[in-house]
């Protein structure tokens, strides 16, 4: 690959908790506007991997490169407002929140009024609180959600809190969207929907995919790259193609099965 | 003249409670903490808004002297509020709600061991400056801006941090300034109500602002329902009027009260108005958009 300069990199990257060991000395880069795809067995350290990058836990050791500049000691929240965006493994909305205040609180953080500005109700809160609900009824009417805009979000069926948490992270305007099993629990029905979802979001937003995923006929597909953990170890790194004659990946992974899910 | 001097004296109690009840409902409500300390912020509110109009600057004239008083002493429960939201940086749940009620415990026997406002005696010689005009405009005001606050990013992010704090940090919420600034709002409020009760009964003590007077605010909130304005007002006007509906009952008042309380919780855990409002409450900027 000829690109410059990676969009993140991670060099020996260290994550223990107590004594056991998460992350063992993992490295690895992702390119801008890549689909880079992360599989391997329960407990191989691929969530708490997300949680690294995304400043949920501090890493034990190791360092991480936004753009070549160390982001190991920033908040969740100042990530997320450099543009690192992410879904979770068991779909995490404001769940007594309207599907608009879960998508607006995502915008918030462009939000530039003061407290002041909120208990006074000046006019650029107001304008702005506008601007938020535009620019969140425009996201929501991609996502076909607008119907439902007002409902609280616990009431969405799954597929559609799914496709609510995706929109939630795409809200922050992310250059790196994490996605942590996208499709857990659809049928194939509806993960298809996803891939044409996530295949779109690619194309419309420029975003870099980081992909979590159990589904390996899904993530194969839909990513030019993947990883591979074992036990808190990167054993591959490679085309989809690659990762699929590796011994080491069958050996540890899909064992004889090239089929098998996990 | 239909309103006796009974009848405004239960109105400017009913707004003070309603201020409380609002007050409180921001932190154990909207952001959904729980907080047991709610009178001592009442207490530092009625403290410092007494010694100004009582021994710094008695000589003012009310009309300047008395908003100086109340929102010095909102200002100085602000101030105080600043440390509990310090905590809450670290603890949740549960164990905040001790910490506030370690807080309530310091503040009162603070106030019971400084002679300067007389301590345990209480401070006596207050004078009588909240009318019900004052209440009002006080009550109005509070009311105003903490309804702007909630329908405001700020609001937004109070309620994510309640939904579910590490999605709300992972979506750009600065969760701790957002802690920051609704203890501060809500504590600051409770001061104001403190202020005013201050000036309303002319003799505060120590023990005006116990425990007991934390779990009247509660019970109003409760009662009413959490995350709600309107909660908030029908929650103070029902506990206001039915502790006076009530008197008739004597001891029984207290054995009455409690039991509607347990039946409310029964056939609507969430209060009478919890997540709710009423329309007219409800700031609809999204109405021109579609």
């Amino acid at each position: 690959m000829n690109f410059p300069q990676p969009l993140l990199q991670a060099c020996h990257l260290h994550k223990n908790f107590g004594g056991q060991q998460s992350i063992i000395d993992l490295s690895f880069h992702i390119n801008e506007k890549e689909c880079l795809g992360i599989i391997g067995p329960n407990g191989a350290g691929k969530t708490t991997l997300f949680n690294l990058i995304t400043g949920m836990v501090p890493a034990s050791s190791g360092i991480i490169l936004w753009q070549g500049h160390p982001i190991e000691k920033k908040s969740g929240a100042q990530l997320a407002r450099l543009g690192i965006a992410r879904t979770f493994q068991n779909i995490r909305l404001f769940k007594q929140l309207s599907v608009l205040e879960n998508i607006q609180i995502a915008y918030d953080s462009q939000l530039t009024y003061s407290v002041l500005g909120s208990l006074f109700s000046f006019s650029q809160k107001n304008l702005q609180e506008k601007k938020s609900i535009a620019a969140a009824m425009d996201l929501l009417a991609m996502f076909e959600m607008t119907d439902v805009a007002h409902e609280p979000a616990s009431s969405l069926p799954y597929g559609f809190q799914r496709r609510l948490e995706i929109a939630r992270a795409l809200a922050l305007n992310p250059r790196l969207l994490l996605l942590d099993e996208p499709v857990a629990g659809m049928n194939s029905t509806e993960a298809a929907k996803i891939m044409e979802l996530l295949r779109w979001i690619q194309k419309e937003f420029s975003s870099t995919l980081l992909i979590i995923e159990h589904h390996l006929p899904f993530i194969m597909e839909l990513c030019n790259r993947l990883l591979v953990l074992n036990f808190g170890s990167l054993i591959a790194d490679g085309a989809p193609s690659q990762i699929k004659t590796n011994p080491a990946v069958i050996s540890a992974y899909l064992g004889n099965d090239n089929d098998s899910e996990e | 003249m239909i309103l006796n001097d009974y009848l405004i004296f239960i109105l400017i109690t009913l707004i003070i409670n309603a201020i409380l009840c609002l007050s409180l409902n921001l932190v154990n409500g909207y952001m959904g903490e729980f907080s047991v300390g709610h009178a001592a912020f009442m207490a530092l509110g009625a403290y410092s808004s007494a010694i100004i109009t009582v021994k710094i600057a008695p000589t003012l004239p009310p009309l300047f002297l008395f908003p100086m008083a109340v929102l010095i002493g909102g200002a100085t429960a602000a101030l105080a509020g600043i440390p509990l939201a310090f905590l809450s940086f670290k603890t949740r749940g549960d164990y905040l709600a001790i910490i506030t009620l370690a807080f309530l415990m310091i503040v009162k026997s603070g106030l019971e061991n400084i002679s300067y406002v007389g301590a345990s005696r209480g401070f006596l010689g207050i004078p009588h400056l909240t009318n019900l005009p004052w209440t009002l405009f006080w009550g109005v005001v509070c009311f105003l801006c903490l309804r702007n606050f909630i329908y405001s990013k700020w609001g937004r992010c109070i309620m994510a941090i309640r939904e579910d704090e590490i999605a709300a940090e992972a979506m750009g919420v600065a969760t701790r300034s957002a802690k920051m600034m609704t203890f501060m709002i809500s504590s600051f409020v409770a001061g104001v109500a403190g202020a005013l009760f201050a000036h309303q009964l002319q003799f505060i003590n120590p023990s005006s602002f116990d425990i007991l007077k934390s779990t009247d605010i509660l019970v109003m909130v409760y009662l009413g329902g959490v995350a709600s304005l309107s909660g908030s007002l029908a929650g103070a006007t029902i506990f206001t009027l039915l502790n006076q509906l009530l008197q008739p009952l004597g001891i029984w008042r207290m054995v009455v009260m409690p039991f509607l309380l347990v039946l409310l919780m029964l056939f609507r855990p969430r209060g009478i108005m919890g997540f709710r409002e009423w329309s007219w409450v409800k700031i609809h900027r999204d109405r021109s958009d579609h």
